[in-house]
């Protein structure tokens, strides 16, 4: 199992219990983590699971291939550390990963 | 519009299904069935509603029958499948209205499409696609008067500062479209790379090249104007340092989401932006207007497109004593009933 922790906009903690295999996305849903809209359902098809991944958690997080980097043109406040999250694949090497939440996924 | 013009332009027909996803369109073949003729309004430019438009290129595992179809497949076997029953289809138009008449409804479109028909099919799914706002503060002022999704009119533009944010064809293609017509355009991206058609992008750096338009790489940050009337925004460029982009007219193009839309004002019952329907019939809270699909709701609902076909198939049963409210249905088998068999086409 990996713990990954989502932080809102306002602060606000939401840690969570996700298997390797699952993405971050999927973590987030089937926790109730507020701010993942998630509207496609993973189908990298609407940019509403942006999340910004902290500095430390970058290189094990990888960058955005081709699809989802032209995905998150249609998400705003783009930052270097952006990623959809329903892109990024649970593994134990994740144990401990922080993301951020935008304030609003539109 | 008036009452004249409507008059000569109304089609008159037994369904309207407002929705051209699966669910819609597996509606005409269930009404095709017991001889209802369908129409079929979409806000897309094509059929397939969210499976064409969200995963074309997906593969969905649970449609019975198909181990795996992609949402462009499952769209292109559902019209191979329609075909017979001729429905017409009207692309690119959302349904503003609804009116009850005596024994039926009037539907209208915002490109003008007026429609009679016996019964009401809502089949929308998540709602209809929209533009997406950007989440600038204050940009609802600024809609309809210098913030545009869409172009109604290109004169709208002429000679106006135009400024056209994103990277995929909609923002390319109106920034082509638009460069003869405004007084200066720029074009603002946050990064270097298009999504948009290669061909569209070569025109387009072709008119930065000439000197014709602007290219700026960056992020909108804040709107400033006054009344609703835009004079410039602040744009975040890619070093992180801001500048204002002078500009009259914004035109942001950042995809498209699901809003609910004019469904809310018909005066049905909703729940949480969904819309209540019986197990039997799949009514709404109004006679003559049903919904399947994504759209409804009842105890145990499942969003899921297998879901929706049992719906159509019992809504079509309903529907039928509706339009032919003399005839009695009998209930027939595709497999062995010449009669229905004779309306696929295939005896």
């Amino acid at each position: 199992m990996a713990r990954i922790t989502f932080i809102q906009h306002d602060g606000t903690e939401y840690a969570v219990e996700a298997e390797p295999g699952m993405t971050v996305m999927e973590a987030a849903v089937k926790n109730s983590v507020p701010g993942i809209a998630a509207e496609c359902g993973g189908a990298c098809a609407c940019a509403t699971c942006h999340v910004y991944v902290d500095e430390a958690w970058r290189e094990a997080t990888g960058t955005p291939e081709q699809m989802e980097e032209d995905m998150l043109d249609f998400a705003f406040d783009i930052r270097p550390e952006s990623r959809l999250s329903c892109q990024i694949k649970v593994t134990e090497a994740l144990d401990g990963l922080v993301v951020r939440v935008p304030e609003k996924q539109t | 519009m008036n009452d004249t013009a409507i008059n000569d332009t109304v089609i008159k027909t037994d369904a309207v299904i407002i929705g051209a996803g699966p669910v819609g369109l597996f509606a005409v073949f269930e009404l095709g069935l017991v001889d209802i003729k369908a129409h079929v309004i979409d806000i897309l430019d094509r059929p397939g509603g969210q499976c064409t438009e969200l995963y074309p290129e997906k593969p969905i595992y649970d449609i019975p029958g198909l181990a795996v179809v992609t949402g462009q497949e499952l769209t292109d076997k559902l019209m191979d499948q329609i075909k017979p029953f001729g429905a017409e289809f009207h692309f690119n138009q959302r349904v503003e209205n609804v009116e009850r008449l005596e024994g039926g409804f009037r539907v209208t479109t915002d490109a003008g499409t007026v429609i009679e028909a016996k019964v009401l099919v809502i089949a929308a799914g998540g709602g209809s696609f929209t533009p997406k706002r950007p989440p600038l503060p204050g940009i609802e002022d600024y809609e309809g008067k210098s913030v545009f999704y869409s172009v109604r009119k290109m004169e709208t533009f002429r000679d106006h500062d135009v400024l056209i944010v994103g990277g995929g064809d909609s923002a390319l293609d109106w920034t082509l479209n638009l460069e003869p017509v405004a007084k200066s355009l720029t074009l603002l991206h946050r990064r270097a790379e298009f999504r948009a058609a290669p061909a569209s992008v070569q025109k387009m750096l072709a008119l930065v090249e000439s000197g014709n338009i602007s290219f700026k790489l960056g992020q909108v940050t804040a709107l400033h104007g006054e009344g609703g009337q835009l004079t410039s925004v602040t744009v975040k460029g890619t070093d992180g340092a801001t500048f204002e982009q002078p500009t009259e007219i914004m035109m942001p193009f950042f995809g498209l989401t699901m809003k609910l839309g004019p469904v809310a004002d018909w005066g049905l019952e909703l729940k949480d932006n969904l819309l209540p329907v019986d197990t039997e019939k799949f009514e709404t809270s109004e006679r003559g207007i049903f919904a399947i699909g994504d759209i409804n709701t009842y105890p145990g609902k499942l969003k899921l497109i297998l879901s929706g076909f049992h719906e159509a198939a019992l809504m079509a049963q309903q529907a039928h004593k509706y339009v032919y409210p003399d005839k009695k249905l009998i209930f027939q088998y595709t497999t062995s009933s010449t009669n229905l068999q004779k309306k696929l086409g295939v005896k």
